[in-house]
């Protein structure tokens, strides 16, 4: 299918080689193999990036091929967009949307660790690619897989929203509803890489999937013009990337395309399903697991694989974590909407109102410029807005009945929709 | 207590090709020392230092993750089945 190679891995916990893969755990110590890149390779200056595709693939040096991987070429590049409105309300200093929410093709930043792990099992020679997913992941893989002509076998907890249900199943995929929650499919998933021969991309591919992740940091970095924001918000879900925006960032002050400090990281998660908030929160080194309650399915994950890491990556930056309610993370969907002209998923409400309360918390101030990563798209689950909005009767086709309504609205016009619920009492803790 | 403890495929070298292996114990913790009691390389990758799971593998007690349930602690019963599964997997 395509001549691309991939790069050896090497274990993060006891350093010891591998070469290339469909493996992503250590045979010796079980820790997480991630690729391995030469410090000698050589990398490109700004002029020579901004002058090639406005894809991911713009910052290759810094993906884990060697050559040019052919598959998904035109995923990444997203807009970032400067939001003052949203700034004043939140009370930051300035503020900047990036919208992974119109990634191409499935409408999610799950694009990028796709479009990534799809060229990996092309060039492990991979006939099938898989994945335990809580929906925007489907979505990508089915895309993906449908567009290199792979076949895909997806696997999701049984109650998804309807609108992942569909944007999967309509690329031929095979879905897989399971019953129980996504950590039983996370399970499930891991056996099912053990038995068959495919590409699960977030289980035996994962250390080369996640690396797409990091060129969202890469992204925010070049559109801001070459430098870096004070601080970053991002939802959490398995934790991978709020490691990886980290990483990102750390990797473009080391090729010497930007100037330190890395920015502050914010992980942001629904107070129903927020282990990796309450390890920041305490302070130590183990994820404790918790059943997930939240309509933020996206984000669901009780058992995250990267919590740790993702923690270790928030204290070293000097960020925190915040948890929202399923109240407040409608409110949070409500307020980029009317604000910014976005509409994003639940993760996006919950990063949305995490960062209001990080806000009131003290944590994100006035003199800080703060990047906002929006990872889906609203109309994947209108399900959980479809109650906030309300709705009118229908009117006759008479302009009277349209002149009716607008003197109506002068005498009781219609609240802007903000939001109760985000004006409550902020869930992000006080640093001990 | 009679129960099964179901290996990835990363471990069965450890437990000399054994996929599945049969334990004894009153709690999980009594199972895992008795597998490992037979199988001594499996040590290390199930259980750290201080005795709690290695931090590279979680465990099942019937579908069950063991940290909602007491850990090592729970009780376990004849027939159940304890499955390990590598940690870094999803997301």
């Amino acid at each position: 299918m395509t001549a691309v190679g991939l790069l050896p891995q090497r274990c993060r916990h006891c350093d010891t080689r591998y070469e290339p893969g469909a493996f992503a755990i250590c045979e010796q110590c079980l820790g997480p193999l991630a690729p391995d890149y030469s410090e000698r390779r050589s990398l490109p200056d700004r002029e020579t990036i901004g002058a090639r595709e406005r894809s991911l693939w713009r910052y290759r040096e810094w993906l884990p091929f060697e050559g040019e991987p052919e598959l998904s070429r035109d995923t990444g590049f997203t807009p970032l967009f400067d939001a003052p409105s949203l700034a004043r309300a939140l009370g930051v200093g300035r503020l900047w949307v990036k919208n992974d929410g119109v990634s191409h093709p499935s409408l999610s930043f799950k694009d990028r660790v796709v479009a990534t792990a799809v060229n990996a099992a092309a060039a492990l020679g991979l006939e099938t690619i898989a994945c335990a997913s809580t929906g925007n992941l489907a979505n990508a893989v089915a895309a993906h897989a449908a567009r290199a002509g792979l076949p895909a076998w997806v696997f999701v907890p049984e109650d998804l929203e309807e609108g992942k249900l569909i944007a999967t199943a309509i690329h031929g995929a095979r879905l897989v509803r399971v019953r129980g929650t996504y950590d039983d499919v996370n399970r499930l998933c891991a056996q099912v890489a053990d038995q068959f021969g495919w590409g699960v991309v977030n289980v035996n591919l994962r250390g080369y999937y996640g690396e797409g992740s990091k060129t969202l940091a890469f992204e925010i970095a070049e559109q801001l013009g070459w430098r870096l924001p004070a601080a970053v918000v991002a939802p959490m879900a398995g934790g991978s990337l709020v490691t990886k925006l980290h990483a990102g960032f750390e990797a473009f002050i080391a090729a010497g395309l930007v100037n330190g400090p890395a920015p502050r990281i914010y992980g942001a998660q629904a107070a129903g399903c927020a282990p990796i908030v309450r390890l920041v929160e305490s302070g130590g080194d183990r994820i404790t697991p918790v059943v997930p309650k939240t309509i933020a399915r996206s984000i669901a994950i009780g058992n995250p694989a990267d919590g740790a890491g993702a923690a270790k990556a928030i204290r070293r930056t000097g960020g925190w974590a915040a948890a929202v309610s399923d109240d407040e993370l409608v409110a949070g969907i409500r307020h980029l909407a009317e604000h910014t002209g976005v509409f994003t998923e639940t993760a996006g409400g919950v990063t949305v109102a995490a960062a209001r309360a990080l806000a009131r918390a003290g944590k994100l101030g006035e003199n800080d410029e703060v990047v906002l990563c929006i990872t889906g798209n609203g109309l994947k689950t209108v399900e959980v807005v479809r109650g906030s909005l309300g709705s009118e009767p229908p009117i006759p086709a008479k302009l009277a009945a349209v002149t009716a309504l607008v003197e109506q609205s002068f005498t009781s016009p219609v609240p802007r929709a903000l939001c109760q619920a985000a004006q409550s009492t902020p869930s992000a803790r006080e640093a001990p | 207590m009679s129960v099964t403890i179901h290996l990835p495929n990363v471990l069965v070298p450890l437990a000399d090709g054994h996929r599945t292996l049969d334990a004894r114990g009153d709690t999980l913790k009594e199972a895992i020392d008795d597998v490992v009691g037979r199988y001594p390389r499996l040590a290390a990758r199930l259980r750290d230092e201080h005795g709690r799971p290695y931090e590279y593998v979680t465990f099942y007690l019937n579908d069950a993750d063991i940290r909602l349930n007491g850990g090592f602690e729970i009780p376990v019963r004849d027939g159940d089945e304890v499955t390990v599964v590598p940690a870094v997997a999803g997301g």
